[in-house]
Order: structure tokens, then C-alpha cells, then sequence
């Protein structure tokens, strides 16, 4: 008989129990699972940023437009390497509810510039010879099982009428950090249209997207590109992808915090449990200690006995809770609109920390019953009445 | 024949609710090499007492307890650990066997502590469970068992790492008068056939009966008869 088979034996002693704490502790993995691929899937937007590349939009607001004749000047600063720009088109397909981002671009230029949505050489030939053509991402094209010729009919909102699309190419995320969720149409389609039919509102751009050759002098190349437009109409405000995205998770920081701490908190609820349960044992146990330490088991005995059964517990608990939280994550990803959380998916750090949650558990829900099986004396454990 | 036990001077007492009780006061006994002695006392005489600082689970608040010269009154608590592994085979009143071994891991369990090898330890474990007659019996686990075949399980515990002494508090104190006399007859056996020296607490006068020699304590002391 090995030590391990004694670890064993008394964590099976009550099965009920063990069984529910078990259970409680791959509940609370899959939980903190599921939450912490929430909070990573909210920062998929940032982890995504390329670091060459820059965003110059309206310094007043992201909402305000920028003048199209911006673009040759920006292309022109020392160190940028190609200029592009988009323009939020929003739009209602089939319903309201079907949501995802849809953009005006500058076809001759966004994949380049966007090297992450890979599309083939044809089809982006295509795209780009037909101005009422656009792209869709391989998630959007799944979702409503579009093809390449399809035509998409969008009911414009911020810009008004029936607009359609023909489908010329279907991109592929080029990982699992990509959005697969975007569709793509020429910016001058849109154009022509709004200066036949509103020309106040034609000759905007939403935002520029720079690529740069140096990231380190993204800093210097975006005040260079602010300087530029000083005390013009259109005051603009440069800063890279990823101080960008990060502007728009700062409105929604009180939630991943809660988010965040909520995580823990369950981590922290199911250390009690835990931690009740080898209380409980230990103090059923109190006789059997003192017997083990009258037969010569030494206090490191007793602490690989009681930890021992603590982590295993623990690390079952864990091991059931992350071969739970595939599916279930696979599972969310399914059941949650590809368009709220484009990007869902188990991040290697959430398995880390949700193994590594399990371990800490189980270490710490042991540390009260091994200091009362050590301070207990052999004859006050003989005569403990449990 | 040598002293195998010597108590020299010992007295002991416990703190309880702030009280000071006086157990044991300045006691001296030696205990020769095979022999077979036994304790007799009214409850809370501190017998039981005496034994667990003669068995290393109890330090003497003074006096020395030295055991085969060594003198374990002075030992550190690992070093006491590792000598009752060693030295000392333990028989409580109500076996204390683990529930979720068997009667073979039972009695494997303070040979983990050794540096024998799986089949040494098979090789000890079943001569132990033979010597106390419960070979066959070795897959059981200790519901499974009676009272009396319970203690017999501990013995076998209890000399399997073949101890310099064996202890008893109260060995037969929850048997029937049959596994008493059973439970008897074998330490009777390892005082004789095995030469252990054997020291038990007990109520009972005719398992004092049993033994070389009977003392008897009362109020802490030592006394000639009760």
C-alpha cells in the first residue's frame, strides 16, 4: 500500500461529500471559465491591435467624420507606409437584431492594410473591379449561409435608401484573434450616391487607418499627423490600434471589473467550500491522527495526507470542471450572437489560471486542517470526541 | 535480567480550565527485559498516563524516561516520532485500526515508514497476521471483523516492525470474556515465545493475572496494594 492509495481511500470515505464537493468545484471552474472568456472575448478587439498600424479619427469624437482630402496628406508623412480609411455604414439586414459591423472602405487598399482577413487574389480582384461588390467575413457568410454571387439587400439608417450588395468574396479569419464577423463595400459606391442625393454629407471618412513601417515611432508619426490638422475644421487625434480599442472598452470598464472580480470571488466561495469539507474530515479524523503519530508518522506525514487529499479533490474537481468548460464554452460561442462577441473562445491563459485556481484551492483549504492535525497532541487526540 | 524501562523521578500534570492537576508525582519503576508487567488503578489514577510516557506519546513535566539507554524524555518531537516507529508497539483499548484499509494495509500501514520493499513488507505483514491467527482474514476490512478479531489486528500492528515493547491500555477492555482470554493468551505469547516486554494497563484483575508482576498506582503514586 502506497500513501497515494491512503490519499485515495479517505477522500472516497464519505463519496456523497466528496461527490458534491467535486461537483461544486468543477461548477465554480466552469463558471470562472466561462466569465474569464467573457472578459478575454471583451478585449479581443485590443489583443487583435497590430502595432503598425495607427487610427486617425475626429479629435471632437469618433462619431464626426473626417474629410476625404486628409488622405494624400497623411500618406505623404515620413514613415507611413500606406494610408486606408472606413466609414461605419451600420444599415438594418433582414432585422434589427442582426448585428454586425458593416463598413465603407477604400477597396483598393483595406485588405492590404488588413492582412488578417485573408481573401483570395481573385476574389479581391473582383471585389475591387465592381463598385457595388463587397466582402464578408466567413462568420456572417455561415450565419446566413451566403455565397459569392449572393446579393445582400441593407436598408440604410445613418444613410437612407435601399442599398445592395453583391457578395465577391468570403475572408477567412487568418486566427482564432481575427473577426470573422465583417462585411466590407466601396467607400465610393457610397460616395456617388451621397453626392447625388445629400452632397453635404459626401467627401467624409469615418477614420484613417495608417500602416507604418516603425512602430516605435508611432508616437512621433501620430503627433506629426495631429500637427498637421491643427486649428483646421477637423481637428484629428492619431494614436495606435490598441490605445484605440482600448477607448472604447474604458466606457465599459466597470463591467469587466465586476466581471473580473466576480471570477475570483467564486474561486474564493469555492475555497470555503473546499476548505469545509477537509475541515469536517480532519476533525473526523482527529483519533486516526494520533494513532498514525503514536505508529511513528511524522508532522510532513500527516501534511502530505491532509494536503494530499485536499489537492486531489481539488485537481479532480478541476480536471471535471475544464473537460466541462470546452463544450460549454463551445456551447456559449453558439448560443451568444456571433456579431455581440465576434471572437469567443477558451484562451490557453484562462485554462492556466482556471488549473492553476484549482491547485491554489487545494492548497489553501488544506492549510487550517493540517495545523489543527499538527497541534493536536497524541493524547488529546485519543481523547477528542468527534 | 537488565532494565529495559527505567522512570526515574517522574512527575506529570495537566492544565485543565486553568486548574493545575497533579497525575503522576515523582515516580520510579524499572521494567526488566521480558518481562510481563501490569498496571492496575482506579480511573484517573494515572496509569494510562505513566504508560503513554513510557510508550513516547507523553513528555514527563520532570524526571527521565529512558528506554534501552536511550533517554526519550529528552527527545524532539521528530525524533520521538521516529523512535516509537522504531521501538514501541502500541495496543489501544478500542483497536483504533483505520476503517478504510483492510486488515493487511492495517497492519502494513507503520512499515511505510521503513525502508522495506513491497514484498519485505508482504513477507512481515503476514507473518504478523499469522502469528495472531488471522492470515486468511487479510482482505477484511475492520467492519468486517469482530471485536476480538479487531484487536487481534492491532497486535498484529503492533509487532510487525518487531518493537523493543509492547503497550496496552485497557487491550481488552471493550472484549467479551472469550477474546479477552484470546486477546491475552497472545501477549502472553509474545512475552514468552517472542521475548517482547510487555506493559499493559488494565481494570481488569484477571488480565493482571496474566502478567509477572502487577503495580499499582494511585493518586500519582506508586503503592504496594490497592
Amino acid at each position: 500500500m502506497k500513501v497515494f492509495k491512503l490519499i485515495f481511500k479517505n477522500s472516497l470515505r464519505h463519496k456523497l461529500r466528496t461527490f458534491l464537493t467535486i461537483l461544486g468545484i468543477s461548477i465554480a471552474v466552469v463558471a470562472f471559465g466561462i466569465l474569464r472568456t467573457v472578459v478575454t472575448a471583451w478585449h479581443a478587439g485590443v489583443d487583435a491591435s497590430a502595432a503598425n498600424r495607427l487610427i486617425t479619427r475626429q479629435a471632437v469624437s469618433f462619431i464626426f467624420p473626417l474629410p476625404y482630402t486628409y488622405r494624400e496628406k497623411i500618406a505623404n508623412i515620413p514613415g507611413v507606409d500606406q494610408v486606408t480609411f472606413a466609414n461605419w455604414f451600420q444599415g438594418v439586414y433582414i432585422d434589427k437584431n442582426q448585428f454586425f459591423p458593416r463598413l465603407a472602405v477604400e477597396a483598393e487598399t483595406f485588405i492590404d492594410v488588413y492582412p488578417e482577413y485573408l481573401v483570395s487574389k481573385n476574389e479581391l480582384n473582383t471585389f475591387k473591379k465592381e463598385r457595388n461588390s463587397c466582402i464578408v467575413g466567413a462568420d456572417i457568410a455561415k450565419q446566413y449561409n451566403l455565397k459569392i454571387g449572393d446579393l445582400m439587400t441593407i436598408e440604410g439608417d445613418i444613410y437612407p435608401g435601399d442599398w445592395q450588395f453583391i457578395i465577391r468574396g468570403i475572408y477567412k479569419p487568418r486566427d482564432k484573434t481575427t473577426d470573422g464577423t465583417g462585411m466590407f463595400f466601396h467607400w465610393n459606391y457610397l460616395n456617388e450616391k451621397l453626392e447625388k442625393d445629400s452632397p453635404a454629407r459626401a467627401g467624409d471618412v469615418g477614420w484613417y487607418i495608417i500602416r507604418i513601417s516603425n512602430p516605435e515611432k508611432s508616437a512621433e508619426i501620430s503627433n506629426e499627423i495631429d500637427a498637421l490638422f491643427k486649428n483646421s475644421n477637423a481637428e484629428t487625434k492619431t494614436e495606435t490600434e490598441r490605445a484605440f480599442q482600448q477607448g472604447f472598452l474604458a466606457s465599459t470598464s466597470a463591467i469587466i471589473t465586476a466581471m473580473n472580480f466576480m471570477s475570483f470571488v467564486i474561486i474564493g466561495i469555492i475555497m470555503l467550500v473546499l476548505g469545509n469539507t477537509m475541515i469536517m474530515a480532519a476533525r473526523e479524523r482527529t483519533r486516526e491522527y494520533a494513532v498514525m503519530k503514536t505508529l511513528g508518522f511524522s508532522a510532513k506525514h500527516l501534511v502530505g495526507l491532509i494536503l494530499g487529499e485536499s489537492v486531489f479533490i481539488s485537481m479532480l474537481g478541476g480536471g471535471v470542471g475544464l473537460f466541462l468548460l470546452f463544450p460549454v464554452v463551445e456551447g456559449f460561442a453558439q448560443v451568444i450572437p456571433k456579431n455581440f462577441f465576434p471572437i469567443f473562445n477558451l484562451e490557453p491563459i484562462t485554462v492556466i489560471l482556471a488549473v492553476s485556481s484549482a491547485l491554489l484551492i487545494g492548497i489553501v483549504s488544506s492549510i487550517f486542517p493540517i495545523q489543527r492535525a499538527l497541534r493536536t497532541k497524541i493524547v488529546d487526540g485519543f481523547r477528542f470526541v468527534g | 535480567m537488565p532494565s529495559i524501562i527505567r522512570i526515574q523521578d517522574v512527575s506529570k500534570s495537566y492544565t485543565r480550565d486553568s486548574f493545575e492537576i497533579p497525575v503522576l508525582n515523582n515516580i520510579t519503576l524499572n521494567i526488566e527485559e521480558g518481562e510481563f508487567l501490569a498496571l492496575m488503578g482506579p480511573s484517573g489514577s494515572g496509569k494510562t498516563t505513566l504508560l503513554n510516557l513510557i510508550a513516547g506519546i507523553d513528555k514527563p513535566d520532570s524526571g527521565k524516561v529512558i528506554i534501552a539507554d536511550t533517554e526519550i524524555s529528552a527527545l524532539n518531537e521528530s525524533a520521538l516520532a521516529k523512535w516509537r516507529a522504531n521501538n514501541v508497539g502500541f495496543i489501544f483499548q478500542f483497536y483504533n485500526l483505520i476503517p478504510v484499509l483492510t486488515a493487511y494495509e492495517n497492519v502494513e500501514l507503520p512499515l511505510l515508514l521503513t525502508h522495506l520493499n513491497k514484498a519485505e513488507r508482504r513477507k512481515h505483514v503476514e507473518t504478523a497476521l499469522e502469528i495472531v491467527g488471522l492470515k486468511d482474514r487479510m482482505a477484511h476490512y475492520p467492519k468486517q471483523l469482530s471485536g476480538g478479531q479487531e484487536q487481534r489486528v492491532a497486535i498484529a500492528r503492533a509487532i510487525v516492525t518487531d518493537p523493543l515493547i509492547i503497550v496496552g491500555d485497557e487491550p481488552t477492555g471493550d472484549l467479551d470474556k472469550n477474546s479477552a482470554e484470546e486477546i491475552l493468551t497472545l501477549m502472553e505469547r509474545l512475552n514468552k515465545e517472542f521475548k517482547k516486554t510487555v506493559l499493559i494497563v488494565t481494570h481488569d484483575p484477571h488480565a493482571a493475572d496474566r502478567a509477572h508482576r502487577t503495580r499499582y498506582i494511585d493518586k500519582g503514586d506508586l503503592v504496594e496494594a490497592l
